[in-house]
């Protein structure tokens, strides 16, 4: 159509849409109401939405590793749990503030998950998958270990360190709650930036063609490594904060891989995985399924890995996907569009 | 005297955890399937033991004869109406949906029999050992080790030196043109996964005869068997043999330096092979 | 043309959403040997693997003696009489070469074809036949595929560039063994970007061009310059 189009066409091109505008000043005036949310949410609420939050983030990390750098892990429970336990460690025996030791988490994810790494890589496919829940395997025996932690049957934080977080029990809820917020917020803006870098179309290259992308000189490897290793710090950092809200912690459930693995697996999926989109509505779906299912324990269960075959039978690119599809949008803009201002379509070059 | 005991024992134990592997690593061989619920499957098949046990009162090792059967022809319907679709060049469907698989399974075991440990029961045999000069062995231990040579044996003769061997390699070098040669793929990757059911089913018996068993502990078998391939080599189920025996031996000297040290000891010997060698020891040559 | 023993009738074909094929009409005679000539790119292996049954297509484009086949699995229209022997040999190097012949034999089809007259026509297999394919030379590697596809006995055999990346002297050897295997009865579809490689042995030819069949006839009638001119998409 736009070659039979005669005269001057003036053509730009850029990521933004006008969906895309308009769903960047929803989600700040949305992130605004949601700050506000001690002032105006219930404490089950708040809890609920804290919970969601760090879902959330697991889900966006997962995503960024296996739909962009085709790195699937079912072993990020590792570092769920690591982040938990060093939370645990280090303001117990280390005397931090824990926003601190959570922080601190974080760096020390990144650095035992490069070693971590540089073994694991070795695999290939579903046997990286595999390799990554056996390293997860080694960190709960290894805490199972530590006596000073509780051993096999975990421990509580500390009274003293719970009361450094804030005085009173509401303030100390809103301060969980804000902190993940922030995280939630900070780990999509990192994933959308991340993306929208040249670190992030470099992935996009090898996911397309690993072969292709070496030849235009990508370090596959090295691209690889560094997913890996942000996440795993994010990864920790979120740990951190799901045991600062849980304030107890044990072998079992911090390197639990159905609560941080299975779950977020299912989130990617009915999401849309390898888009920005799905985390966040497969989070929402999944909260939604759980609070109105819950009472049916098992079968819920049962359900979900039901709904996550068959989603990935009949529709392989997720609920976001069919919405993608069928309406040609995208909130979050990391493909790039031609606009010709006479033409009166607008076609997506699906980078 | 005692540490050779321990390596014996770990050398035993080393054939249960080979009988893991086995159907793992024919699942990858001939359809380059990688079965996250596989350690689901060894758990169904103690469960599906416990009930014939129960149902028919006989001894464990006769309810084989039928639940042998039963997994292999699960395995061949799984197969044809669920994995054949999940197939192709991306790695994501057939991982996505036996992890499905895997939550579906063990919630529906936790529903049926509820988390309580259970454990099938051989009788004296469990407990009857011979001696080799000074050392005592497990007749159990001994036999599940037996069982695992032969039907290591058994499959390579079939891969091999059979006509549906033939045709499981054929299948496993290039689908597209071994379906050229009449093979219907469907049909044998079917028949592939019900032998590989089978074994498992078998794994299943003699693993719920050895210790008890819940819902909750497939995940654990399942990372033993990929270990056992992985040191092994791909492909190589004589190799997988050998890495079940690494793995057996590093978990009982660990358990025996320091008993919560058992399973990571394990994991430990695993991934120094994969640091020293990451094709496994003994990686498939050519024909 | 009723009778004919193999029919493409307004043969489309798909990889994916790229068209190759458009509305191709070719129909191959009991027992006679038909050449499918064009550049690369032209169509023509994909002509072949749609008569195969290896990409699917409407049930009633493709028909063999009567039956429309378009829409049956490759191992379905195998048993039915219908072989390839595919570009680059695709031998299956985890078998040795006698393994590699057996499992022709799989389909079932009794004929003319076994073990001893495979080797009969090609002795040196005879000689190599408990070797795995990779340590063969690439004329001995096609000499296995052409006898993989003989030992299904089948009524239509389909050649896919034989000659392709082989000295010429190897090519003379397996072209040699083209009157033994048309005596037994078999009706073969040689495409050969040697065009007169092609012409010597077959009495028909098809040119195909961009998907599309620009010229056909008898090999005879044809002259050298048609045919370049159809293989080339110049215009006569």
């Amino acid at each position: 159509m736009n070659a039979d189009t005669k005269g001057v066409l003036k053509t730009t091109i850029s990521r933004s849409s006008r969906v895309s505008i308009i769903a960047m000043v929803l989600s700040l005036v949305l992130m605004l109401v949601l700050a506000w949310a001690p002032y105006w949410a219930g404490r089950a609420e708040m809890r609920l939405l804290g919970e969601l939050f760090l879902y959330l983030s697991l889900a966006s990390l997962w995503n960024l590793m296996a739909g962009y750098a085709g790195l699937v892990s079912v072993g990020q429970q590792a570092y769920v749990g690591l982040g938990g336990y060093l939370l645990f460690a280090l303001t117990m025996f280390g005397g931090l503030h824990p926003v601190a030791a959570v922080l601190l988490a974080g760096v020390f994810s990144a650095f035992l998950s490069l070693p971590v790494a540089i073994l694991i890589f070795r695999l290939h496919g579903a046997y990286f998958a595999i390799g990554t829940w056996v390293i997860a395997e080694m960190f709960r025996l290894s805490f199972a270990q530590v006596q000073s932690l509780g051993g096999g049957s975990g421990t509580s934080l500390p009274i003293g360190v719970v009361k450094s977080l804030a005085a009173s029990r509401s303030g100390r809820e809103s301060l969980s709650y804000w902190l993940a917020l922030g995280a939630v917020v900070f780990t999509l803006g990192f994933v959308f930036f991340f993306m929208r870098s040249k670190k992030g179309l470099a992935l996009t290259a090898i996911r397309d063609s690993e072969a292709g992308a070496a030849e235009l000189g990508i370090n596959i490897w090295r691209s690889k490594l560094e997913v890996y290793v942000y996440t795993s710090a994010i990864t920790g950092v979120i740990g951190g904060l799901i045991f600062l809200q849980k304030l107890r912690i044990s072998p079992d459930a911090a390197f639990s891989v159905s609560d941080w693995t299975a779950f977020v697996i299912f989130i990617v999926v009915i999401g849309g995985i390898g888009t920005l989109e799905g985390p966040i509505i497969g989070t929402l779906l999944f909260f939604i399924l759980r609070e109105s299912m819950a009472d049916l324990g098992t079968t819920y269960l049962m359900i979900l890995g039901l709904v996550a075959i068959v989603i990935m039978l009949k529709a392989p690119q997720g609920i976001w996907g069919l919405i993608r599809q069928k309406f040609d949008i995208e909130l979050f803009p990391l493909s790039y569009f031609v606009h010709q201002k006479d033409a009166s379509t607008q076609k997506s070059s699906g980078a | 005297m005692e540490w050779l005991g321990v390596v014996v024992q770990g050398v035993l134990l080393g054939g249960l955890y080979a009988l893991f592997a086995t159907g793992l690593s024919l699942m990858f061989g001939v359809m380059r399937l990688v079965n996250i619920a596989h350690g689901d499957l060894i758990v169904l098949g103690a469960y599906i033991a416990l009930s014939t046990v129960a149902i028919l009162d006989v001894h464990p090792v006769i309810a084989m004869v039928l639940v042998v059967p039963i997994m292999g022809f699960v395995g061949y319907a799984l197969q044809r109406t669920l994995l054949n679709r999940t197939l192709g060049a991306d790695i994501l469907p057939p991982l996505l949906v036996t992890f499905g698989l895997s939550v579906i399974l063990q919630n529906a075991l936790l529903e049926i029999y509820s988390a309580d440990p259970q454990k099938l029961s051989a009788g004296p045999m469990e407990t009857a050992s011979v001696s080799f000069g000074s050392l005592s062995v497990g007749v159990f231990p001994l036999l599940t080790f037996v069982s695992a040579i032969v039907l290591i044996g058994l499959l390579q003769w079939v891969f091999y030196h059979t006509s549906l061997g033939r045709e499981f390699r054929a299948v496993s070098d290039n689908q597209e043109i071994a379906q050229l040669m009449g093979i219907n793929k469907a049909h044998v990757f079917g028949v592939a996964m019900a032998l590989a059911f089978a074994v498992t089913a078998i794994a299943g018996i003699l693993f719920g005869v050895r210790t008890s068993f819940d819902p909750s502990i497939g995940g654990g078998r399942l990372l033993l068997a990929f270990e056992a391939v992985i040191i092994g080599g791909l492909g190589n189920l004589w190799g997988t043999l050998a890495g079940g025996i690494i793995l057996g031996v590093a978990q009982t000297v660990g358990g025996q330096i320091n008993p919560g040290w058992q399973q990571l000891a394990g994991h430990i010997a695993f991934l120094f092979v994969l640091a020293i060698k990451p094709t496994g020891l003994f990686p498939r040559v050519a024909h | 043309m009723p009778d004919a023993l193999l029919l493409a009738q307004k043969l489309d074909a798909f990889y994916g959403d790229f068209q190759a094929l458009f509305g191709v009409n070719i129909s191959v005679d009991a027992g006679e040997v038909l050449a499918i000539i064009g550049a690369n790119g032209a169509g023509k292996s994909t002509l072949l693997r749609s008569l195969a049954g290896l990409i699917k297509n409407d049930s009633n484009q493709v028909v063999f003696k009567g039956q429309s086949i378009g829409d049956k699995r490759a191992d379905t229209i195998a048993r039915l009489g219908i072989a390839l022997v595919p570009e680059g040999r695709q031998l299956f190097p985890s078998l040795s070469v006698e393994e590699n012949l057996k499992l022709g034999a799989k389909v079932g089809r009794r004929g003319y074809w076994t073990l001893t007259s495979v080797y009969e026509l090609f002795p040196i297999l005879n000689e190599r036949r408990n070797t795995a394919p990779t340590a063969l030379s690439g004329g001995q590697q096609q000499m296995v595929a052409i006898a993989r596809a003989l030992m299904s006995n089948p009524e239509v055999i389909l050649f896919d560039e034989i000659s392709l990346g082989l000295a010429p002297v190897i090519i003379n050897d397996i072209y040699n063994a083209f009157p033994t295997i048309i005596e037994q009865g078999v009706t073969a579809v040689i495409v050969e970007q040697d065009i007169s490689r092609a012409l010597s042995v077959a009495s028909r030819v098809y040119c195909l061009q961009k998907g599309s069949v620009k010229l056909e006839g008898l090999t005879r009638e044809k002259t050298r310059d048609a045919i370049t001119a159809a293989y080339f998409g110049v215009a006569v």
